[in-house]
């Protein structure tokens, strides 16, 4: 029933909704040509992740009119992924996820370009991250979704009166899929929970009390972690286990069916060894296809105002028929990496130098070593060298002064903390609040501001 | 005592390598089944392209695509299937041939035919396929298509993307699963019923023994079974039914432990809800052995054979209750003392496993069947899954529009969280019969027509809701307008997300594995509060 006479355009099924005006849409829709064409020109989406998941969003996203696009992934491609991760074939086993994904759907949708980097995450500049619109997470860890939410959170600030600066928001759309559950969630920093706000929502992972493993172990599971996490390093002083060597993981099973006889417990296999050492997590492509849909969908939501955005968590979960169900979760007030950081209140005449002082016994930080940034500035550095030499002499100056005589404002501080016995690096917010300044005040003689 | 089991082949054979990921979710019996299945697919817009792509990646045995249309350039913008070079060309042609590169093992066809002239000239082309996903059709379509494939017994799956919104709809007869497969299910412990072996090993067993290793490795099976004997000693009998009662059983379980960090213990007060668990079979169990199809004759599946046997066990050997599932979960406990249950719940469940493949035998020679046709291992799976069985029926499309539950679209209608889902629901087919009126969808075209169609939308809506026994009700305003907004436009990540729901039950219906969903599936891409809808 299509109009023949009218010559088509590729976006014929998209202009409906970017074009034509809507009654369920967020406010600041600007429905037309110009509008598509902006999102055509304009927009830089950044897809985090080329694997399940990742591969679905930049097909998704490339047909949802997105042209910039960017793909990072530090992987190679294996053969377990070729069950899902439809733009690798055979042949590209070895080859780097985010290259290959990128040529691909390149090659089939004229017009989209895909800027691949084959990369860690953490290897990048924090300015990398600033270029792009929205950041589109298709990850598979704990880990790797706190950093980017870290990073994303670290671009927002806060106006005087505590409300988010629109301008400063860094949205995130992050997607999750197991067998056949999944989520979906938006995350606008400072206005939707953050990935730290809702960190109880993930269930800690299963570990094996060290007696089970060393005195009474009673299934599989228990032999095989005995075999990688106890009897690997008595016999291998030194060489640590690499699970991607199929000669170690064989050893493991071996050692693991040994202990099994041993104790009379069936069930060790050489499938369920990989399983529990790599942590397998049962993946198909038909929760992927939906999961990331859903992430596309709002991305493009997000971008256009075309429709409202889902608020904010959506839990999916296909096994036991059909379920989903939209949350909306509320933000942490007080969250560390979202919200206006912690309060610190100060006397305007504290050194720097007695500023970092403080951080080393402050309860919620123990941070050592830090080094201080102010908006552009930086204060303090503790490295490199050259650096540090340059900044020394600010360690004596009031931190007041420092900040431009604000009576408050945000500052970063990154440092060593010491969290569960752990040395970690990290980076964090604080809400610095001067006591007895002028809150009208000599902003002229503000520095780096 | 050991019990090791085969260890399959270590050669990391290239097929089964690249299907790891998720031969762990379904198992090499699921695969075969995937591998042996045909699907034919009707329309390959995104909507059909995107169900089958997640098929073909894993494994589906052969896909046959039927569609007569011609790519045009409006496609390049919503189907990864097709590319520049195939404009002009057949749809079917090009997007199987992209979907034969996806995976060589998959045998893929394509037929240039349109789909509603397929169903009307030659409904016999639907029986040689097991399943059948039909995608964007409309209501007429749908109906004569459902007709076609519950008289050969094919199974049906209905997908819609439609602007924002759409569903996906399975229609089969009768659906019966073994291996559901439910995230929780409560194990089979039999704390509230224990059998004479398992009482015989628990007296063996000393609770006060003296040394504290000893103490706090015996396992809160025993500590359970011993405890509600005492308590029944003191109590006539009967286990802890009253809240008073549950807690003092609790504390006397508690007043046991020797020292606080006997984690034995602490797992059998948290698990003292067990005992208290009332004896026999769930409502869910109650209600397939009462089904009708429980009276069995010739003509019967292995399911409901083996159902039968199942009845006829509970209300003898089985004493009430279905046979023992056989495994026990990991608990604090001495290596000696657990493999000991293990033995004990595996020596039951293997002794119910023979009385009910007796049963089954015997059912077989009743009904005039080979008495060797169910096979060791589909009983044993059968026996280990009794409190899991699953059996959904779906009724026929034409009856769910002729007669739809004017109670459950009632309570619908009146639920805030369900108005939207039963809004787009009436206006999916609303759109269709406004189509069968004027040849196109409402706001399908810049005609300048937009006002005349949301207008005459919301009539068709009116009289649909008159006609299910709604009268004043509305469809919302608002609902209406997106919905000549959308134009019948088919977005690719709309597409996407139904169809890969579409390909997920697919996979359900085939290996017979975890549950179907049930209803139709109203997806609503606007809030994504999607719901289903059994009507």
């Amino acid at each position: 029933m299509a109009d023949h006479d009218v010559p088509q355009s590729k976006s014929r099924d998209l202009d409906k909704l970017l074009l034509r005006h809507g009654n369920l849409v967020d406010p600041g829709f600007f429905p037309g040509p110009q509008l598509r064409n902006d999102i055509r020109e304009f927009v830089k989406i950044l897809v985090v992740g080329a694997g399940g998941l990742g591969c679905e969003l930049l097909k998704d996203l490339a047909l949802s009119g997105f042209r910039n696009l960017d793909v990072i992934d530090m992987d190679r491609i294996e053969v377990t992924n070729l069950n899902r991760q439809f733009l690798f074939r055979l042949e590209d086993v070895g080859k780097p996820k985010a290259e290959v994904a990128a040529k691909r759907v390149m090659e089939r949708v004229s017009g989209v370009e895909i800027v691949p980097h084959f990369s860690r995450i953490e290897d990048k500049e924090v300015d990398f991250y600033n270029d792009f619109n929205i950041i589109a997470l298709g990850l598979d860890s704990m880990e790797a979704r706190k950093y980017i939410n870290g990073i994303a959170c670290g671009f927002l600030e806060y106006n005087e009166d505590d409300a988010p600066v629109r301008d400063t928001i860094k949205p995130m759309v992050d997607g999750g899929t197991e067998g056949f559950k999944g989520h979906a969630r938006v995350i606008m920093p400072g206005v939707t929970p953050c990935f730290e706000c809702t960190i109880w929502l993930f269930p800690p992972q299963v570990k094996f009390p060290l007696c089970t493993l060393a005195e009474t172990p009673r299934n599989a599971a228990h032999c095989i972690e005995y075999a990688h996490l106890i009897k690997w390093d008595e016999v291998h002083k030194g060489r640590s286990f690499d699970p991607d060597v199929p000669e170690h993981m064989k050893w493991v099973y071996d050692e693991a069916i040994r202990r099994a006889e041993l104790f009379g417990i069936p069930g060790v296999t050489y499938s369920l060894t990989q399983g529990v050492v790599k942590n397998i997590i049962p993946a198909i492509a038909s929760t992927n296809a939906i999961i990331s849909a859903a992430c596309a969908l709002e991305t493009l939501k997000i971008v256009s105002a075309c429709s409202k955005t889902l608020t904010n968590y959506l839990t999916y979960n296909g096994g036991e028929g059909l379920y989903t169900k939209v949350t909306d979760f509320p933000r942490l007030d007080d969250c560390l990496v979202c919200g206006p950081g912690i309060l610190i209140e100060l006397d305007t005449s504290i050194t720097l130098s007695k500023f970092i002082e403080m951080l080393e016994d402050h309860p919620k930080l123990l941070l050592s070593k830090a080094s201080v940034t102010y908006g552009e500035s930086n204060l303090y550095m503790q490295a490199p060298p050259v650096l540090e030499e340059m900044l020394r002499e600010n360690l004596s100056k009031p931190l007041y002064d420092l900040m431009g005589r604000v009576q408050k404002d945000t500052i970063h501080v990154t440092g060593t903390s010491l969290k569960d016995k752990e040395k970690q690096s990290i980076q964090t917010k604080l809400r610095v609040v001067f006591k007895g300044a002028d809150v009208v005040t000599d902003m002229d003689t503000a520095i780096g501001a | 005592m050991k019990r090791l089991e085969q260890e399959p082949t270590m050669v990391e054979e290239p097929k089964k390598t690249k299907y790891d990921r998720q031969l762990r979710i379904w198992g090499e019996l699921g695969q075969t089944s995937l591998e042996t299945a045909s699907i034919c697919l009707l329309n390959c817009g995104p909507t059909g392209s995107e169900a089958l792509k997640n098929l073909v990646l894993g494994g589906i045995g052969s896909i046959t695509i039927v569609d007569g249309s011609k790519v045009q350039i409006g496609d390049l913008g919503n189907n990864f299937m097709v590319d520049a070079k195939s404009v002009g060309q057949s749809k079917a042609k090009c997007v199987c041939g992209f979907l034969q590169e996806l995976n060589d093992a998959v045998k893929a066809n394509f037929i240039e035919e349109n789909p509603d002239t397929l169903i009307l000239k030659d409904p016999s082309f639907f029986s040689q396929f097991t399943l059948v996903v039909a995608t964007q059709l409309v209501e007429d379509s749908m109906v004569k298509l459902d007709r076609i494939c519950r008289e050969a017994n094919v199974m049906l799956v209905f997908a819609r993307s439609y602007g924002l919104t759409g569903f996906v709809r399975i229609s089969v007869k009768e659906h019966t699963a073994i291996e559901s497969k439910p995230d929780h299910f409560l194990d089979d412990l039999r704390l509230n019923n224990p059998w004479p072996e398992l009482k015989r090993f628990v007296e063996t067993i000393d609770l006060n023994v003296a040394e504290p290793a000893a103490h706090k490795h015996i396992p809160y099976i025993v500590i359970l079974v011993k405890v509600a004997e005492e308590w029944a000693q003191t109590h006539n009998s009967n286990l802890p039914s009253t809240r008073e009662e549950k807690n003092e059983f609790k504390a006397l379980v508690k007043s046991k432990m020797l020292s606080p960090d006997e984690d034995n213990y602490r797992e059998a007060t948290e698990a003292a809800f067990k005992v208290f668990a009332p004896r026999g079979i769930s409502q869910d169990t109650q209600d397939i052995i009462n089904d009708s199809c429980a009276e069995v004759g010739p003509n019967s599946s292995d399911f409901w054979l083996m159902v039968a046997a199942l009845k006829e066990f509970i209300s003898n050997e089985g004493g009430g209750e279905v046979p023992l599932e056989g495994s026990i979960p990991d608990m604090t406990s001495s290596t000696e003392h657990y493999i000991n249950l293990q033995n004990i719940y595996y020596s039951k469940a293997e002794a119910d496993f023979l009385s009910m493949e007796q049963r089954v035998k015997d059912i077989l020679v009743k009904v005039g069947q080979d008495p060797s046709s169910i096979s060791k291992p589909t009983i044993k799976s059968f026996c280990k899954n009794a409190r899991k069985l699953k059996v959904c029926r779906y009724r026929m499309i034409e009856d769910e529009f002729r007669t739809p539950s004017v109670a459950a679209l009632h309570k619908c209608l009146a639920d805030e969280e369900y108005r939207s889902a039963i809004g787009f629901y009436i206006l999916l087919r609303a759109v269709d019969r406004f189509a069968a009126t004027y040849q196109k969808f409402p706001g399908q075209l810049d005609d300048g027509l937009m006002d005349h169609d949301v207008a005459q939308l919301k009539t068709i809506a009116l009289s649909l809701l008159r006609e299910m026994g709604c009268d004043g009700y509305m469809v919302e305003e608002e609902l209406s307008n997106e919905m000549c907004r959308f134009g019948a436009a088919e977005l690719h990540v709309v597409a996407a997300f139904i169809g890969g729901i579409t390909s997920q039950e697919v996979i359900k219906l085939i290996t017979k594995q975890f549950v179907p969903m049930s209803g139709t599936y109203i997806f609503n891409g606007i809030d994504h509060k999607s719901q289903s809808l059994t009507l």
